[in-house]
């Protein structure tokens, strides 16, 4: 029998697999279709102080091997996630759930953490500073590292749960943004966010996405990814979740290998929704293919020797 | 929703780039006319958003215009063949809001989920008409389909080249109706707005990318909030749009 379990900040997870937020919504969709207690946890979406529509559609648009979008962290606001979409979670999942946090200001950040904390239920809050579709010109507030060291320190301020920032892989040197954070305080790392793109319609001889550009993700990006991971592993002690294009259980375990303790699937979930389930229920037969017995042993595996 | 794997039972092409697929296997996720399927293909990554044209026990029927490299793909497999297919997105019609005299209006590719709904609309005793707009006689399909489902049916064409000279709009001018449904391009869609006067359902189209509302890819503004055109759409109530 292999085990799966990991251990994340010290909450233990059943298996290392987390939808990653803004394809998972606040679960409910996938509940219908799956009991999601099988999850390791999942990332809810992202949320904001004041409610969201986001951008303009179009905001999907497709890519050999990916996706692009431009969805803009469409929410409801912090108070309406606490009011109507928490207890409507309660009751479709029962573990520690990861809650997603954006803003646009070190402000912003703090304060919806520190409205969210009160939250039996959130298990860890995972800050996102990449989403590249909410700052004009698509710059997102984390790709500088002393503004990823004053939303790491405000957050951490005001809650004692463990804190993971998502990062962008829209930088020059991610290591240099994963240091500043776990310097700041930070638990944990997150990465990666979706890689800045455009698609260009032959057609109407425009930019596809009404926002022009958006965040690119699918198996495109796995590489990149795990390059990204495997250069953060190095960098910092602190844990990583792995993420971008993972479709499969051998994905998990290469994102693993490269440092991921855990590790979210995204716009795999949109492709097959029972893309999770799929993963969780094939990764026992993967492991004993790899002859691995305790998942949480290969961690970093692939920086050995 | 269900997913399951289809097998196609035919595949016909129905006018110049319009084809119509039957597919075989479980359609207990359909529940209403308006809903569509969303169809995994093969070297594509995102699946492909189709409206079902009618159903029954264990067919699903659907009529698709070739617009890009998907239904490019679909219009040429086999009988046979087999297709990934996520059954029963969407809201649909609702036909108990209509009244006694039901008006269709279906402009194009929007013309295929108005089959099921009539056919509903005529067994729950409705009288209906339908309004089918084309750019040209070449274009026409399922009018005698709409016929015989004992519906009154009138054709428009943009060039004058069959039945009714002009838009649809043109054809609604002189017809008594106390509901209305709609299916089409969304000039059409403002173009009827400007011209009906009683309440109905818009059913619209969107770049999605899951298709089953946990994306927010295609996301409204309507008056009653923000909505999912494909979960709490695609059809929309005349009176909570915003135009």
């Amino acid at each position: 029998m292999v085990n799966t379990k990991v251990d994340l900040c010290g909450i233990e997870l059943s298996n290392p697999i987390i939808p990653a937020s803004g394809t998972f919504g606040f679960g409910y969709e996938f509940a219908d279709l799956y009991d999601i207690n099988m999850l390791g946890t999942f990332s809810f979406k992202g949320t904001t102080k004041d409610a969201r529509f986001g951008n303009p559609t179009p905001r999907i648009a497709e890519t050999p091997c990916g996706m692009l979008n431009s969805v803009g962290l469409q929410n409801p606001g912090v108070d309406k996630v606490i009011s109507e979409e928490l207890p409507k979670l309660k009751k479709v999942f029962s573990k520690p759930v990861m809650a997603n946090v954006s803003g646009f200001a070190v402000e912003d950040y703090a304060y919806t953490c520190e409205k969210l904390d009160s939250e039996a239920q959130i298990g860890w809050f995972e800050v996102n500073i990449s989403c590249p579709n909410v700052h004009g010109g698509g710059l997102a507030f984390g790709t500088s590292a002393k503004n990823a060291e004053a939303v790491t320190k405000a957050v951490k301020k005001v809650t004692n749960k463990p804190v993971f920032i998502k990062l962008s892989p829209n930088v020059t040197d991610i290591t240099e943004i994963a240091k500043a954070c776990e310097s700041a305080g930070a638990d944990g790392i997150s990465l990666i966010n979706t890689l800045l793109g455009m698609r260009i319609d032959l057609k109407t001889k425009k930019p596809i996405l009404a926002n022009k550009m958006g965040g690119f993700s699918g198996p495109a990006i796995k590489p990149v990814a795990l390059r990204m991971i495997y250069q953060v592993y190095d960098a910092v002690k602190i844990p990583l979740i792995g993420m971008g294009g993972v479709t499969t259980a051998e994905d998990v375990i290469e994102m693993m290998l490269a440092g991921a303790t855990a590790v979210q699937v995204g716009a795999a979930n949109l492709v097959e929704p029972f893309a999770c389930k799929n993963i969780i229920e094939d990764l026992p037969r993967v492991m004993e293919k790899y002859k691995i017995d305790n998942l949480k042993d290969i961690i970093g595996g692939a920086h050995n020797g | 929703m269900t997913q399951g794997i289809y097998k196609i039972k035919s595949n016909i092409n129905l006018a110049p780039s319009i084809f119509k697929m039957i597919i075989l296997g479980d359609t207990s996720a359909l529940t209403r006319p308006g809903q569509f399927v969303n169809i995994k293909i093969d070297g594509l990554y995102l699946r492909r958003p189709i409206s079902v044209c009618d159903y029954n026990d264990t067919e699903i029927t659907l009529i698709y215009k070739t617009v890009g490299e998907g239904t490019q793909i679909m219009s040429q497999m086999a009988e046979g063949d087999t297709l990934d297919v996520l059954v029963g997105l969407g809201n649909g019609f609702d036909t108990s809001k209509s009244g006694d005299t039901a008006l269709l209006i279906g402009g194009g590719v929007g013309i295929p989920p108005l089959y099921k709904l009539c056919k509903d609309l005529i067994s729950n005793g409705k009288n209906v008409k339908v309004i089918l707009g084309f750019n040209k006689q070449s274009e026409i399909f399922y009018e005698d389909e709409f016929k015989n489902l004992g519906a009154e049916v009138f054709v428009t064409t943009v060039d004058g080249s069959y039945g009714i000279n002009g838009f649809v709009t043109n054809a609604m001018e002189n017809l008594d109706y106390d509901y209305f449904y709609t299916c089409g391009p969304e000039p059409m869609f403002k173009a009827i707005e400007n011209t009906v006067k009683t309440s109905g359902q818009y059913s619209f189209e969107e770049r999605m990318g899951c298709g089953f509302g946990a994306c927010m890819g295609c996301s409204c503004k309507t008056k009653y909030g923000n909505k999912r055109i494909c979960k709490d759409g695609p059809v929309l109530q005349r009176e909570e749009i915003i135009w």
